[in-house]
């Protein structure tokens, strides 16, 4: 794998195909655990290993799955692979294990794990199929943070509240002070889909304003002629 | 929709909004009588934050400005959302509500005549949900002077449980899940007066005037008003008469609360409701029915809210099932 491969992997998982803000995979967890930022980056992180797992797992057994029960075959892999994630998040980060519950071993349903497995995994070799679940899952962990973040800092006016149940020396941040009443609509699901709208609608601006400059300004030559003749294989 | 015999004159957005809004000075003048003039400090914030609001969106969608202010729409739905709120709401609440209303409920869709939910409805439902407490926090009528509500707006200490009540809606309610007593002696209590809330049925009649001002000067039809009224005068009339010690009759249900305000200017929304007549009316029922069943059975002081946006949804429905024959077909119904 070379440079030129990485930096695709690297941008289509964490820009533009972003499963957040592009492919609109997975929404159930993203609204449901995005109330605050540690939970939302928490639950990130488990399903960027259940990703960059399953997708390792599917890719290097990818030549002995029938192609006709594929399907079953993957959910089963994700499944025990979840279930691995889920063991370990009970046994060393017990509170929040409480705090995200059901949304840990649903991890199996999220679409996003599934569709990187069929889409990329099944027809990559192990190495790039494992970077691909990693940079698809920190994607994700990027826009549940961003969400998470502003829809705890609008309903509740803090930042990082339940860091202490990953690190016990830490504790919240309340940014604006004791007497912030507090904008609860943030916090219930109308904020997520409300939050999650207006980040999309700011992802397509930028995306438009950035098709708008190359168009204006074609990139230069060296970079094609860099990129055309590995592109063959 | 336009109706025989045809007005001349085209009805702009400008004079149909304007007309609306001379329709809500006698409700508003009521108000100011009976409650205190902190209502119109409400109003000026409300209009102020509207139209910023809706001239900062305008010019970041690169759309014209001055002809989308001078309709007077965005006038309109502050007023709305100022009299929906309490006229003790700090400054910082009604602000957040106007900006509700204008920025997310009417320009994100697309700016005026393109929103499918009730502006003034949205930012209602946002701050009742997101501030239960400040939301329910009413003056008694004429006990509190213009000073004291202006300090409260201006967002003095709100330690005042004993100059706030509950409405006469709120009142009833609580009395009743506390068991309390049967209706008749619950409505002794001070928040009530001879039909609806003490002083504010005065407040309805002045929203009732309005509303057949603006019927009369054809600026909205009968039907959602009438099939309103109706079905909150029956279905209140009918658990009435079944259990008179549990269920508020008709009168108080009309005379209190949002419902005349609602009556005439909120479900008579033109945009976000139905337009077909037959679905006005259907419209206009849903609301007071899911009204109806949030006053008694629900946690939240006030239903018409939430009938009006729960109905919003079904308006694509309703006027694809009603569509009026057209003349000269025959009359076959999809």
């Amino acid at each position: 794998m070379n440079i030129q491969q990485f930096r695709e992997l690297a941008h289509n998982g964490l820009w533009k195909q972003n499963t957040g803000l592009a492919q609109l995979l997975g929404l159930c967890p993203i609204l449901a655990v995005s109330t605050s930022m540690v939970n939302a980056v928490s639950l990130g992180l488990a399903t960027i290993l259940v990703m960059a797992l399953a997708n390792l797992a599917v890719s290097a057994l990818r030549s002995y799955i029938p192609y006709e029960i594929r399907i079953p075959v993957f959910i089963l892999i994700i499944a025990a692979l979840t279930t691995v994630v889920d063991l370990s998040f009970n046994a060393y980060f017990h509170d929040l294990y409480l705090v995200l519950g059901i949304f840990i071993p649903l991890i199996v349903t999220n679409c996003i794990v599934l569709a990187r497995v069929e889409a990329y995994a099944a027809k990559n070799d192990p190495l790039t199929s494992t970077l691909d679940g990693v940079m698809m899952g920190l994607g994700l962990v990027w826009v549940l943070g961003l969400l998470g973040g502003i829809r705890e800092l609008l309903g509740a006016g803090t930042l990082f509240s339940g860091i202490e149940m990953i690190v016990p020396s830490l504790s919240a941040w309340n940014v604006f002070g004791d007497d912030y009443p507090g904008f609860l609509v943030a916090m219930l699901p109308p904020g997520a889909f409300i939050t999650l709208g207006c980040l999309i609608a700011a992802f397509n601006t930028i995306n438009a304003k950035l098709a708008e400059r190359t168009r204006q300004h074609p990139p230069t030559a060296p970079a094609s002629t860099d990129a055309e003749p590995a592109g063959v294989n | 929709m336009i109706h025989a015999p045809y007005i001349r004159k085209p009805a702009s957005v400008q004079r149909l909004m304007g007309l609306v809004l001379l329709a809500l000075l006698p409700g508003i003048a009521a108000y100011v009588y009976t409650v205190g003039a902190g209502i119109l400090v409400n109003l000026a914030i409300a209009t102020g934050t509207a139209l910023a609001a809706e001239a900062l969106v305008l010019a970041l969608r690169k759309r014209p400005v001055a002809i989308a202010l001078s309709d007077l729409s965005a006038v309109l739905t502050a007023w709305l959302v100022a009299l929906c709120f309490p006229p003790i709401t700090p400054w910082w609440l009604t602000m957040i509500g106007v900006l509700v209303a204008i920025v997310i409920a009417k320009q994100l869709y697309g700016g005026l005549g393109q929103n499918p939910f009730n502006p003034a409805m949205v930012a209602y439902c946002t701050a009742i949900v997101a501030y239960p407490a400040l939301m329910s926090q009413w003056p008694p009528v004429g006990g509190m002077d213009f000073g004291t509500q202006l300090g409260l707006i201006l967002g003095g200490a709100r330690d005042i449980d004993g100059l706030t009540g509950a409405t006469a809606l709120d009142a009833l309610r609580s009395g009743l899940h506390a068991g309390a007593g049967p209706v008749d002696v619950l409505r002794q209590g001070p928040a009530f007066g001879f039909l609806g809330g003490s002083g504010w049925e005065w407040i309805a009649l002045g929203y009732a005037v309005g509303g057949l001002f603006l019927l009369a000067a054809r600026v909205i039809t009968w039907h959602m008003p009438a099939a309103f009224i109706a079905t909150l005068a029956l279905v209140s009339g009918l658990f009435w008469l079944f259990d008179a010690a549990r269920f508020a009759s008709p009168l108080f249900h009309l005379a209190s609360g949002g419902a005349m305000l609602a009556a005439f200017f909120i479900v008579t929304d033109p945009v976000s409701g139905a337009t077909t007549p037959r679905g006005k009316l259907i419209f206009a029922a849903g609301v007071a029915l899911i009204a109806w069943i949030i006053r008694n059975f629900g946690a939240y002081p006030e239903g018409i809210a939430f009938g009006v946006l729960l109905m919003n949804l079904c308006v694509p429905l309703i006027d694809m099932k009603t569509q009026p024959r057209v003349f000269g077909h025959r009359g076959e119904r999809r």
